[in-house]
């Protein structure tokens, strides 16, 4: 081996040692895992997409021929190969439903979703850590027992039956907020990114912006409910087991103020688990958005995974399961970025 | 006097029991003085160090008592006057390193604020260069090498001998009078404990501090303190001089404790006693070491002897010496 082919072959083991590039190599395979399995699943089961996309009243040699263009007369290895070299060349196949390529669909549908679901982590990144250390600041307090009664209920009620309360609540009965869809009638913003909120700052339509605005908060909040019970609860049980550890009681022994102690000292190491918890979190809000969005009229991927299911959409669901694993797949390089820079074990042992 | 405890019971609150835990403690200890207080694991040795300073866990109350400081009862101060003896004149030095140094901030961080809390109750605000340069000495005053590293580390970095010199500086920050020491070189491996209870010695020494050793180490508390509290299921069973109480053990408690200890001239293992430390949700009513007392009277087990001066610089808690 000469010395170059040396230096070469150190830079690559640096760079593969490193923690992160082995994370994403490694998310790469497991996406091609999902991949195999979920486009096994999808032919497997019952019923003809052919037909279901055609209707029951198409001629057979009509179907044939369809069946034929989609290569479902092939054995299903031939079918996955085939669709990893149009992947490659960036096509996801043809949806069976909107007759469009599945990659289309998804880059229209997905900005609804990504933004119904980055303006519920806001609420939830709020809900979560104020009530929590509320919650934890005065444990059995009137204050922490309202918060628990709340957590129960809000752990307890599925994000869809939120959503038709709040719906009921403030759209119908106070009239305060819009109770479906993702802008009033009248108002339109030129497609940018696809995130409204987003394209309407960047036309400098401030009108549109607060009607998004409005239009967000109740589907947002019925799905950030539950995630805020659970996560609160967490922080409270976090901080209350910390704040007697001997790690606190050294520093009230040596006369620091209570609040330096518990804002720095103790909330600290309490948010890793519940940090752990909120990432994990949003990423499953991608898979149970879909009743919410059925509920507000919501145009996102979610709503049409769905319905790629019900009418046995082949490609679309591929592509839908594929963008759903890629979500977790950025979670938990989230979770590690946010856990390694608040618990320092965690950042050396790397 | 500079510390003087009477009648202390502390009791910790759970949802379904009340655990009695401190059940009248008494301790003196005089300017300048060195107190041991021995006794088996489970005794309430940490509870009693833990009130002194009022740092308690939450769920624990003391529902009668005084622990008098300076002539002042610490459990009825104001927050100012608790806060300055917490800052500069009471230490602690915690049983477990690992436990007590918080693992998401440097020793830097830690040991700033409690520098910094300390200077500002002296009423001068520290720049970060004070700072530094005092968290240096003091790291350097208890023989910790390449102090700069020290303070750059997480507390998992360092090892158990390295964090129980961070813990013993820490302490001595806020120790200008008493040096509270919770089994101190319990949790260190045996060839460490030796140079940590020099050093601790050596320092007490030099500031002519006050201590209180908490210690199931007998051999350590007989070398290092002149007087010596018995502890025993949250009762003190005897005081004494360290030199009496270890020559003429009077209770039969401190008989057993002493005997029990393995010695390194002595062929075998010591007896132990039989039995275990009561259960405190029902303890007994009368002495607390009634049920494993090879003595025990009718009366040992209905009511609590009182305090009984043997002699001059001896006290027990026991009827056989009523």
């Amino acid at each position: 081996m000469t010395a170059e082919n040396v230096t070469t072959s150190t830079r690559l083991q640096n760079i593969l040692s490193n923690y992160y590039v082995r994370k994403i190599l490694l998310s790469i395979v497991t996406l091609f895992g999902i991949s195999i399995l979920i486009f096994t699943i999808a032919r497997v089961l019952p019923g003809d997409p052919a037909r279901l996309a055609l209707g029951p009243r198409a001629p057979e040699d009509v179907v044939e021929q369809y069946r034929k263009l989609l290569r479902l007369d092939q054995p299903i290895y031939i079918q996955y190969f085939y669709w990893l070299l149009d992947v490659f060349n960036g096509r996801f196949g043809l949806s069976l439903v909107t007759f469009r390529d599945v990659l289309t669909d998804i880059v229209e549908f997905l900005p609804a979703t990504v933004e119904l679901i980055i303006f519920t982590l806001i609420i939830d990144v709020i809900g979560a850590f104020s009530l929590g250390v509320i919650s934890g600041r005065k444990p059995n307090s009137m204050i922490d027992n309202a918060v628990r009664i709340f957590a129960y209920a809000g752990i307890a009620i599925p994000s869809f039956v939120w959503a038709i309360i709040l719906q009921l609540v403030l759209a119908n009965w106070l009239d305060i907020l819009p109770a479906y869809g993702r802008l009033s009638l009248g108002i339109e913003v030129n497609r940018i990114t696809g995130l409204i909120t987003v394209d309407s700052l960047l036309s400098g339509n401030l009108v549109a912006f607060a009607d998004a605005i409005t239009h967000l908060i109740i589907p947002s909040l019925s799905l950030a409910i539950g995630c805020i019970a659970q996560e609160a609860r967490i922080l409270r049980a976090n901080l209350i087991e910390n704040i007697n550890k001997d790690y606190i009681l050294n520093m009230y022994a040596h006369g620091i103020p209570s609040s330096i102690i518990f804002f720095k000292y103790a909330l600290k190491p309490s948010m890793i688990p519940t940090v752990t918890i909120m990432t994990l979190d949003m990423a499953s809000m991608l898979g149970n958005a879909f009743l919410v969005e059925l509920i507000f009229n919501w145009p996102g991927l979610s709503r049409y995974g769905i319905t790629a299911m019900l009418r046995k959409d082949l490609n679309a669901i591929v592509g839908v399961v594929l963008v759903i694993g890629l979500a977790y797949t950025i979670a938990s390089i989230i979770i590690d970025l946010l856990v390694s820079y608040l618990d320092p074990r965690v950042r050396y042992k790397r | 006097m500079l510390l003087e405890i009477n009648d202390l019971h502390v009791y910790y609150k759970s949802y379904w029991y009340i655990l009695k835990v401190l059940n009248g403690v008494w301790l003196r200890v005089d300017k300048g003085e060195r107190v041991g207080i021995i006794g088996e694991s489970g005794s309430g040795k940490t509870t009693l160090l833990k009130s002194i300073l009022k740092i308690l866990p939450q769920n624990g109350i003391i529902p009668r008592g005084e622990i008098r400081y300076d002539g002042k009862n610490i459990l009825k101060l104001g927050d100012n006057e608790l806060t300055k003896i917490r800052r500069k004149e009471i230490g602690i030095i915690f049983q477990d390193p690992m436990a007590a140094l918080n693992p998401v901030f440097t020793i830097k961080e830690q040991l700033y604020d409690i520098i910094k809390h300390k200077m500002m109750i002296e009423g001068h605000n520290p720049s970060s260069k004070e700072l530094h340069e005092q968290a240096v000495k003091i790291l350097n005053d208890v023989r910790l090498p390449d102090p700069e590293r020290v303070l750059k580390s997480y507390p998992f970095q360092l090892s158990g001998g390295m964090r129980q010199r961070v813990m013993i500086a820490m302490a001595l920050i806020s120790a200008e009078k008493l040096l509270l020491a919770d089994e101190p070189t319990t949790n260190l491996d045996v060839t460490i404990q030796d140079q940590i209870l020099k050093l601790i010695h050596k320092l007490v020494t030099e500031k002519n501090l006050s201590t209180i050793l908490v210690s199931h180490a007998l051999g350590m508390v007989y070398q290092m303190t002149d007087r010596v509290f018995v502890l025993y299921a949250g009762d003190i069973m005897e005081e004494a001089g360290t030199n009496e109480l270890f020559n003429h053990p009077k209770h039969p408690y401190t008989q057993l404790l002493i005997s029990s200890t393995p010695r390194l001239s002595s062929v075998g293992v010591g007896e132990g006693i039989k039995g275990k430390i009561p259960d405190y949700r029902n303890p007994p009513p009368g002495c607390r070491f009634a049920p494993r007392c090879p003595y025990v009277m009718d009366k040992c087990i209905n009511m609590k002897p009182g305090k009984i001066q043997v002699n001059r610089d001896h006290v027990v808690s026991c009827y056989l010496y009523d």
